[in-house]
């Protein structure tokens, strides 16, 4: 019995290790040839891993035009985003959370209603109204693209921040009152330390869905100093018929960098806050 | 995109109701305090969301190209839009399309999702923990990023898909064109998308796995069941909700997919053969220029999302609400 359990289990382990080398293949693949020199890259035959690692690839990508320009406009318009839809959000998300309101249903229900819209049904409502506000020409466009960014990331983090606000247990703050402190007093000195850990992972997803978003950023920046990171990588090859895959893998993989580190900072308890209530609820 | 755009599923409903009960003393005392609290909110979402919804309505009604676009309003033309919207073949051979490529892409996420999170619970902690930071780092992959490394190892010239199948035996795929067909190319668009979901619904349905009781299974088993038998008397009935609602958030974001097709099949193979909604929607709007027909479109578009939305919309009130 314990024998056939054994046996079962090493099975089990290599289907999950196939499973492993299948899932990770493909982002290896782009680090490895990004480190690959150009005839190894283009041999018929492919090296499983860069026997003669370069940068050149990195340095092409980096010195390519636009580049430094569309990490500056990337860095422009995720920050912003992330500011403003922050701190407009934790203050909903404490009327949701520690407030009875009539209209809080509808609210609710709008704010999970607009997660579900199609972002690719609103570029046009949102390049026309832009436009008829002057938002679309170059000087304000980064502007522009914040507002149109604010669409995803302001119900997403009232939502989240609603949940990791009621994770807090009402007794600590009560106990503050009790001890004497306004109400506000109580807000400041327990409730935001309690909730930091929420407010950085909950900004750490706006960012990186910002970071991420292609199509509002590919409408509205038309203009190439304007671009950000993701439409300067989908602009990579162009039209032109010899693709340097090199330079692209490199510049996919300097995308991917910026997510890769905050996520794998937060996804513990973001996936563990997200998945927490549905199995119950 | 909106894969990765994480959707907040609500949290122990239990715990939500503790935090909602306050004294009722404070309860009357601060309504204000709430209204002004959600007022920046709303004010934001009426003016970058409500105000472009009625003017989406409203565009839908008019004649609205460039023209149009630099002097600031429609011409009213009624239904037109809708009219030639609904009398176009390729309209219908598009939602047909988007529906058959959501069934399959829902299937099998879904579907290998469960298997892999079912994998998880009986493989050794050592390969467990690999296996699921191999699929953090999945899940962390830009999508612009893994449609640029999609395409590299789906090239006809040298991908090493191609070399790999030829490899194996699988038949000659030297110099296939993964893109020449429609089939074949959303095939790719369909790898692209489930390789990107996969790590989102497995991480969800292992932490479901966890509620399923082990002296249910262990009852089971020693009643002379299958396992089989087991998963689908035991496991699936605690796993129901959590299936539900991923799959209903599938169904919408697969539905409305944009730049893994766009990007993928590229703009030398997008036609009209194998045009997606999100891609038809792009493409006659913004694409051609024609903001009214395109409005007709996104409207029509998000009464179809909205239509599939209605279950999960409920289903998160009823979990995340305490009234």
């Amino acid at each position: 019995m314990t024998r056939r359990l054994r046996w079962g289990r090493t099975g089990w382990n290599l289907i999950a290790l196939a499973v492993l080398v299948v899932m990770v293949f493909p982002v290896y693949w782009m680090v490895s040839t990004a480190f690959q020199p150009t005839d190894e890259i283009n041999d018929l035959t492919p090296s499983w891993f860069p026997a003669h690692p370069t940068l050149q690839h990195f340095r092409d990508a980096i010195d390519r035009p636009y580049f430094w320009n569309s990490v500056v406009n990337s860095v422009t318009i995720v920050g912003v985003t992330v500011a403003i839809s922050i701190v407009l959000a934790f203050l909903a998300a404490v009327a949701l959370a520690k407030f009875r309101f009539s209209g809080r249903k509808v609210f609710i229900v709008g704010l999970i209603g607009i997660q579900m819209l199609p972002q690719v049904g609103l570029i046009i409502p949102l390049y026309v109204v832009l436009s008829r506000y002057q938002l679309t020409k170059n000087e304000y466009v980064l502007f522009g693209v914040i507002i149109t960014y604010m669409t995803f990331a302001l119900p997403f983090a009232v939502w989240t921040l609603r949940g990791f606000l009621l994770n807090i247990p009402k007794e600590l703050e009560e106990a503050a009152m009790v001890d004497g402190s306004s109400r506000l007093g109580a807000f400041v000195r327990i409730l935001l330390p309690l909730v930091a850990p929420g407010l950085v992972a909950t900004s750490v997803f706006v960012f990186i869905t910002s970071w991420n978003e292609f199509i509002f950023a590919y409408v509205l920046l038309s203009d190439q100093s304007k671009q950000t990171v993701t439409v300067w990588l989908s602009a990579f090859y162009g039209t032109s018929r010899q693709v340097d895959w090199g330079g692209l893998m490199a510049g996919s993989v300097l995308a991917a960098i910026p997510v890769l580190v905050f996520f794998g900072f937060v996804q513990r308890k973001i996936a563990f806050g997200l998945t927490a209530g549905a199995v119950k609820g | 995109m909106k894969r990765d755009a994480p959707v907040a599923i609500p949290y122990h409903a239990a715990a939500a109701a503790g935090a909602m009960s306050l004294p009722s003393r404070r309860r009357r005392r601060f309504p204000w305090a709430a209204y002004g609290l959600i007022l920046p909110v709303v004010v934001a979402i009426g003016v970058i969301l409500a105000y472009p919804i009625y003017q989406l309505v409203r565009l839908s009604f008019e004649r609205y190209g460039l023209f149009e676009l630099v002097r600031h309003s429609g011409h009213w033309i009624g239904l037109h839009n809708y009219g030639s919207v609904l009398h176009d073949s390729v309209f219908w051979d598009t939602v047909l399309r988007t529906v058959v490529f959501t069934i399959a892409n829902v299937g099998l996420t879904i579907g290998l999702g469960t298997l892999i999170a079912l994998l998880l619970v009986r493989i050794s902690p050592i390969v467990r923990v690999l296996l699921t930071m191999g699929l953090v780092l999945v899940w962390s992959m830009p999508v612009v990023v893994a449609v640029q490394v999609f395409y590299w190892m789906t090239n006809f010239e040298n991908g090493v898909l191609n070399y790999i199948l030829t490899k194996l035996q699988l038949g000659d795929f030297i110099n296939h064109d993964w893109y020449a067909s429609t089939f074949s190319s959303l095939s790719m668009v369909t790898l692209l998308i489930v390789w990107g979901a996969l790590p989102f619904v497995v991480v969800t349905v292992y932490a479901g796995l966890a509620q399923v009781p082990n002296e249910l299974v262990e009852a089971a088993r020693v009643d002379g069941a299958g396992p089989l038998r087991t998963f689908r008397d035991v496991t699936l009935p605690v796993l129901k909700p959590i299936l539900l609602i991923l799959t209903s958030l599938s169904i919408i974001w697969d539905f409305g997919v944009f730049a893994q097709p766009y990007l993928l099949i590229g703009s030398s193979h997008i036609d009209a053969t194998n045009y997606l909604m999100g891609v038809y929607v792009y493409i006659k709007g913004y694409g051609n220029h024609d903001f009214g027909l395109g409005a007709a479109i996104s409207l029509l578009m998000l009464v179809m999302v909205a239509a599939m939305s209605v279950f999960y919309v409920r289903q998160m009130v009823k979990a995340g609400d305490v009234e």
